[in-house]
């Protein structure tokens, strides 16, 4: 049965999908941001004692530190709800096992082991919900000698072989800025998550995933892997060049540290670039007749190119060239991302009002699905929908929420 | 887990890995190749660096698992073969410009009239509407327009990328789960739909903190190299050790405490001066309460430490001691990673043509019910085109061969 495009606008694709997220910081927020903002009733569980770490990461509104101003956070947990649970109190645990019982998915990104010892381990909610789907996510997978070695998104670069080859071959690594791996491990797990409510809805079968960060990680570099494995050669530095096309890397232009980047890989290409300079006599030298000669002579031919990007902003750059075809790009600062028309007309981000700081900033996901509807929804407030999700989740009367509230069982 | 379903694949190096991914988890996937073989078979690392369509080591990473035939689209009997392809299958993934299959008449209308069930997911530079969208990208393209190359470098250098094709990676991912949400609208809506990837959008959300520092808080942040800049003090997160160089700088609160206490004795067991570490409460650990002096001070050990041992006994003591360090590891050092070994992450899979085994990465997940991973090499060119023209599509080999003569095929 088909339904009319106005009946399609109200619907929500993943309507009446509950998830429980026992995860912080980038990984298991990210993964579940997919099924959040197209429908699904994401529920982050944390305490009072331990609210998201990532509600103390910098920068925050104003530059006031606050549980409810990281920019960070409302970046990345926008559309999901808060409860606060104290998970060291048994009817914490009971809750818990109460939320999961009436849910779809579970996240878990803690240490671990942990949520075994609480008695919310794969095999107890299996138990209590024989079709859930649960997703462990960590640096380096449940099992191993390594799996409870602490780390980060930073670190796991680094052991992962990005940061070494990222930089300048005569330098140091500069390595990727920020924890780069962790969207990498983001995106994995919730192709994942995807795959396996298909699956679900097929069979009736839920299933276990344990997904290593380093794992998902090494798919990046499987050509450098192989190139070790085949022909023992390490990858080094390559700085912004490219062997198979020239000019190939950043330029600098007017104004302070701003820089646009260029590519050209076909001749086609190079053509378009000259004409753009106004064929300048140096663009009919032999040395940079074609990609072999130009890549060969790349250090002189990215000084002549950066003599002409120089005298203009990187946005000039930008427009002369990709009219002409060729692939330009202002390399650009969080300011220039901010009023990015591209971004803005993709919705790509955001602000949304905010009741403790005005407005907080969002990032919607990178997929975009034309036909089907969306909501943006700011980041939750510390144990915003506690209450809510105990009364309307779990059936509980106003009686048995203030006694367990007095019992310590929501902080 | 996706055994029901098939791709065609028609991307270039953009998409490679999306069908990839939707393969490792079981899809049927057909690689579409113009006659004569991808364009990025010419793209290295080869095998033993033989330079040859069928040796390139960076079709094998991204093309495996994928069954593969030849197919000129822009010939007529190439669109009509198309057509009768997507008659069977579930999704097409495609990384062409934007407008491209338009013109030929392939475009997500005509194909939704072919099979209306049938998913078109699109990779593109900067999407299919709005200012940007006529623009071109290459990777490095992308990663300026989507604010991470202005984060990676150091400060008196112009900004840097990294040394593979970062946003094409994350865009066949992302790519990937964004298909299988478009199957679940299919379930939902009763027909198919269309999915737009941006490369642009891709290296956004890898940018971190751009984009909250200036919404935020109106600052611009800044690449730093080896160091990460505090508002107050500067610290460094790359050091040169023996050998090579490892990630390490004390991380605050809990979960770095017992590895810092941890660093702290071992320094000390080999006679580094520690006093002034010794004197710090772990557990309230914050950079931003200290002034440089004292970041200094707390450095200053690590230079002697770090300088006096190889990556490898820096890691293998690290993890024994839950300290937060980490090597920046080659391809040899994962290759021989302990934990990758314990977990039987590799994967050997059989290469006849080359009468040889070459391991591969394994699994992006471990699951209970069902299997991922990596199963078959990926396909030479034209492999399949008898399996699937004749034995699917029922052509005749006279046919066949009238297609191949005319270049169709």
């Amino acid at each position: 049965m088909k339904n009319t495009s106005e009946e399609l606008n109200k619907m929500k694709l993943y309507d009446g999908i509950r998830v429980v997220v026992f995860a912080f910081l980038g990984v298991g927020p990210h993964s579940v941001k997919y099924l959040a903002e197209y429908g699904a009733e994401v529920i982050k569980v944390e305490s009072r004692f331990r609210p998201d770490p990532m509600r103390s990461v910098a920068p925050f509104k104003d530059n006031i530190p606050g549980v409810e101003r990281s920019q960070m956070f409302s970046k990345i947990d926008n559309n999901a709800n808060s409860i606060t649970l104290n998970l060291k109190h048994p009817k914490g645990v009971d809750i818990a096992k109460r939320l999961v019982s009436k849910s779809d998915i579970v996240i878990d990104g803690w240490t671990p082991g942990t949520l075994a010892k609480l008695g919310l381990g794969y095999n107890d909610l299996r138990r209590i919900k024989p079709d859930i789907i649960m997703l462990s996510s960590c640096m380096q997978g449940q099992t191993g000698p390594a799996a409870r070695h602490p780390g980060h998104g930073v670190t796991l670069g680094s052991l992962s072989g990005f940061n070494y080859i990222t930089g300048w071959p005569d330098r140091a690594p500069s390595g990727i800025s920020g924890p780069f791996t962790d969207v990498v491990a983001a995106l994995f797990s919730a192709l994942t998550l995807q795959a396996a409510l298909d699956y679900r809805s097929r069979t009736g079968k839920g299933q276990y995933f344990d997904v290593s960060q380093y794992e998902c990680n090494i798919h990046f570099s499987a050509p450098q892997i192989l190139d070790y494995l085949v022909n023992q050669r390490e990858l080094n530095r390559q700085g912004n060049s490219c062997s198979y096309a020239a000019p190939h890397g950043v330029f600098q232009c007017r104004g302070e540290d701003r820089w646009c980047a260029i590519a050209v890989f076909k001749d086609e290409e190079w053509k378009s670039f000259c004409r753009v300079l106004g064929n300048p006599l140096w663009t009919q030298e032999p040395r940079f007749a074609t990609m072999l000669s130009r890549v060969k002579n790349s250090t002189e031919l990215d000084k002549l190119v950066e003599e002409w990007t120089i005298n203009h902003s990187p946005e000039e750059v930008m427009v002369l060239l990709q009219k002409a075809g060729v692939a330009a790009g202002v390399v650009q600062n969080g300011k220039d991302l901010w009023q990015d028309p591209q971004l803005i007309h993709r919705n790509s981000i955001c602000e949304l009002e905010h009741p403790e700081i005005g407005t907080a900033v969002c990032q919607r996901v990178g997929v975009t699905l034309p036909e089907v509807p969306y909501e943006l929804r700011r980041a939750p407030l510390l144990g915003e929908h506690t209450e809510d999700i105990c009364k309307r989740v779990l059936n509980m009367t106003d009686e048995e929420f203030i006694e367990l509230f007095n019992d310590g069982v929501f902080e | 887990m996706l055994a029901p379903y098939r791709a065609l694949d028609l991307t270039d190096e953009k998409g490679f890995l999306c069908a990839k991914a939707l393969a490792d988890l079981g899809c049927d996937v057909i690689k579409i190749e113009k006659p004569g073989g991808d364009k990025a078979r010419r793209i290295g690392p080869f095998y033993h660096d033989i330079y040859h369509p069928e040796k390139s080591l960076y079709w094998f990473a991204f093309n495996a698992n994928k069954r593969g035939i030849t197919l000129d689209i822009e010939t007529a009997d190439g669109q009509e073969i198309l057509k009768k392809l997507i008659k069977k299958a579930d999704f097409v993934i495609e990384s062409f410009s934007p407008g491209y299959l338009d013109k030929l008449a392939l475009g997500y209308s005509e194909l939704s009239q072919v099979n209306d069930q049938i998913i078109v997911t699109s990779i593109t530079p900067f999407g299919d509407t709005g200012p940007y969208k006529d623009f071109k990208a290459y990777d490095i393209v992308a990663l300026a327009m989507g604010g991470l190359l202005n984060l990676c470098g150091d400060p008196d250098r112009p900004p840097v990328a990294p040394s593979f094709f970062t946003s094409y990676l994350l865009a066949g991912v992302e790519a990937a789960l964004g298909t299988l949400m478009a199957l679940r609208w299919r379930w939902v809506s009763g027909r198919g739909t269309r999915v737009v990837i941006s490369l642009q959008d891709e290296v956004l959300t890898a940018s971190w903190d751009a984009v909250p520092y200036w919404a935020g808080s109106k600052t611009i942040s800044k690449r730093s190299g080896p160091f990460s800049i505090r508002p107050n003090v500067t610290y460094r997160i790359t050091w040169p050790c023996k050998d090579g160089y490892v990630t390490f700088f004390y991380f605050g609160g809990q979960t770095g405490a017992e590895g810092n206490r941890a660093l702290v004795e071992w320094m000390d067991s080999e006679g580094i001066d520690c006093r002034f570490l010794k004197e710090q409460n772990w557990d309230s650990f914050d950079w931003d309460k200290l002034n440089q002096d004292e970041v200094d001070r707390l450095e200053k050990p690590l230079v002697p430490f770090f300088m006096g041992h190889t990556t490898a006994e820096l890691y293998e003591g690290a993890v024994r001691r839950n300290i937060i360090l980490y090597p920046l590891a080659m391809a040899k050092d994962i290759v021989n990673n302990q934990q990758l070994k314990a977990r039987e992450y590799w994967t050997e899979v059989n290469h006849p043509e080359l009468q040889t085994n070459i391991i591969y990465p394994g699994a992006f997940v471990k699951a209970s019910e069902t299997r991922c991973g990596i199963f078959r090499r990926a396909p030479l060119i034209g492999e399949h085109n008898q399996e699937i023209y004749e034995e699917e599509l029922g052509f005749s080999k006279e046919e066949l061969l009238m297609l191949k003569q005319a270049g169709t095929i």
